[in-house]
């Protein structure tokens, strides 16, 4: 047996709440910018950065509000540039590499149909400035969401060459689903204090859409019984987030104070 | 003796209809529904409140920039320029006058938004009808959801096969 672990404070839950929320967002955004420049065609080069730029905007205000709760004098910069990978408390489906174009498409509709659920229900949470974040980027997740699912049909149900690589993605992607669920005593906290969501209310719902969109692409929905990966909340990564962090925070890191001019 | 100049919420207001909008330079940030907020105290201190079109908007920084310029060139001694996240911004803020110039300009302007929740999983070009800003016929087609700013997706009318941008309704 531990010793007595330390009871964790409000602030302490809100903090790590927002956090999460922010993590996801900074580490898919970074991973689909890796897309600009290579998309397979211009308009999907396009969509893809903008989706990047959308998901980096979220991270950016919810690290903005989660530097004002912990008051420690942090700000955004603070979260992104100067923690290391265990301090990341980021999905695992949202570090790994960016595949092909399928991969994706197929990650980034498993993540925005979680999300829109899961903001869906926070744009209730008892807090006028997150709900405020909340509203705006649930308009920008149905964006990202339908977009996804329109090429996730298009794949499935298009060549036996892209049928088959989208298939794959998804088999590959499905043991990093689990943790979209994942819940502990911060998600207890915030739903005890009306601000966060419990996200076994609409894990159905979830499933629902991507077994309907699956099929609908003449996709096989693979086997949700199998090994499923955890710990990502806890900061239990990937080989992949050490690399992403490395090149991502080298130049801060080695310029801590330098200015955009 | 200097002389301390105050001014109004409304000569604020004018100062910030001569900022335009970096990416849409037709437009000012009033019109755009950007600007959201005056108030000036007693003592003269003005607050002015700015609300992003889309999260990731990088012209946001720009404007902010824009809006501090402009007000210490018209000299206001004492304001600040915040933020506001609180509201969340829609294409139903932009005024009617705005939408005629971003037609001239060559973009399509934003509809009303709908309560579009139940089907909006549905393909845009199945449901949604963009007239074209050049000719205005209705023969037109989606490209792509996104386009050259977040604000934006791309059309093309296969009438006067001239491809043109779409602000979305958000």
């Amino acid at each position: 047996m531990s010793t007595a672990t330390k009871e964790l404070t409000k602030q302490e839950a809100f903090l790590t709440y927002l956090l999460r929320l922010a993590d996801d967002r900074l580490i898919l955004g970074q991973r689909n910018s890796e897309w600009c420049g290579h998309g397979p065609q211009l308009e999907e080069d396009l969509a893809i950065a903008n989706i990047s730029l959308d998901l980096i905007g979220h991270a950016t205000a919810l690290y903005e509000y989660a530097a004002e709760v912990e008051d420690e004098g942090h700000d955004e910069d603070h979260f992104a540039y100067f923690r290391d990978d265990r301090e990341f408390t980021n999905l695992q489906l949202c570090e790994l590499p960016k595949g092909d174009f399928g991969f994706t498409i197929a990650r980034q509709f498993l993540f925005s149909a979680f999300s829109y659920f899961q903001y869906e229900r926070l744009k209730e949470a008892q807090d006028e400035q997150f709900t405020g974040m909340v509203n705006k980027h649930l308009k920008e997740i149905k964006y990202h969401l339908r977009h996804s699912r329109e090429w996730v049909l298009r794949l499935g149900d298009g060549t036996e060459e892209s049928h088959n690589r989208i298939q794959e993605s998804f088999d590959e992607l499905w043991m990093y689903t689990d943790e979209l669920f994942y819940m502990d005593e911060v998600d207890e906290w915030m739903i005890k204090e009306g601000l966060g969501v419990d996200s076994s209310e609409f894990k159905d719902e979830w499933k629902k859409l991507v077994e309907d969109t699956l099929t609908e692409a003449t996709l096989t929905v693979p086997d949700w019984d199998q090994f499923m990966m955890s710990g990502s909340r806890k900061g239990i990564h990937t080989e992949h987030l050490g690399h992403m962090l490395a090149q991502m925070q080298f130049l801060r890191r080695s310029y801590p104070d330098a200015e955009w001019k | 003796m200097p002389t301390i100049q105050l001014h109004t919420e409304e000569q604020i207001w004018d100062f910030l209809k001569e900022v335009t909008d970096p990416e849409i330079p037709v437009l000012n940030i009033v019109e755009m529904g950007i600007a959201r907020k005056v108030e000036v105290d007693e003592d003269g201190k003005v607050l002015v409140k700015i609300t992003p079109t889309y999260s990731g908007c990088p012209a946001m920084n720009a404007i902010e920039k824009l809006v501090n310029e402009k007000l210490k060139e018209r000299g206001v001694a004492d304001f600040s320029v915040k933020l506001d996240f609180a509201e969340t911004w829609t294409t139903d803020w932009m005024t009617d006058e705005a939408k005629v110039k971003l037609k001239d300009y060559g973009i399509a302007p934003p509809e009303k938004t709908e309560d579009e929740d139940d089907d909006f999983l549905k393909s845009l070009s199945n449901t949604k009808i963009v007239p074209c800003p050049y000719c205005d016929s209705f023969e037109t087609e989606l490209v792509s959801q996104f386009g050259s700013t977040a604000c934006k997706s791309q059309y093309y009318c296969n009438e006067c096969e001239q491809p043109f941008e779409h602000f979305k309704c958000i």
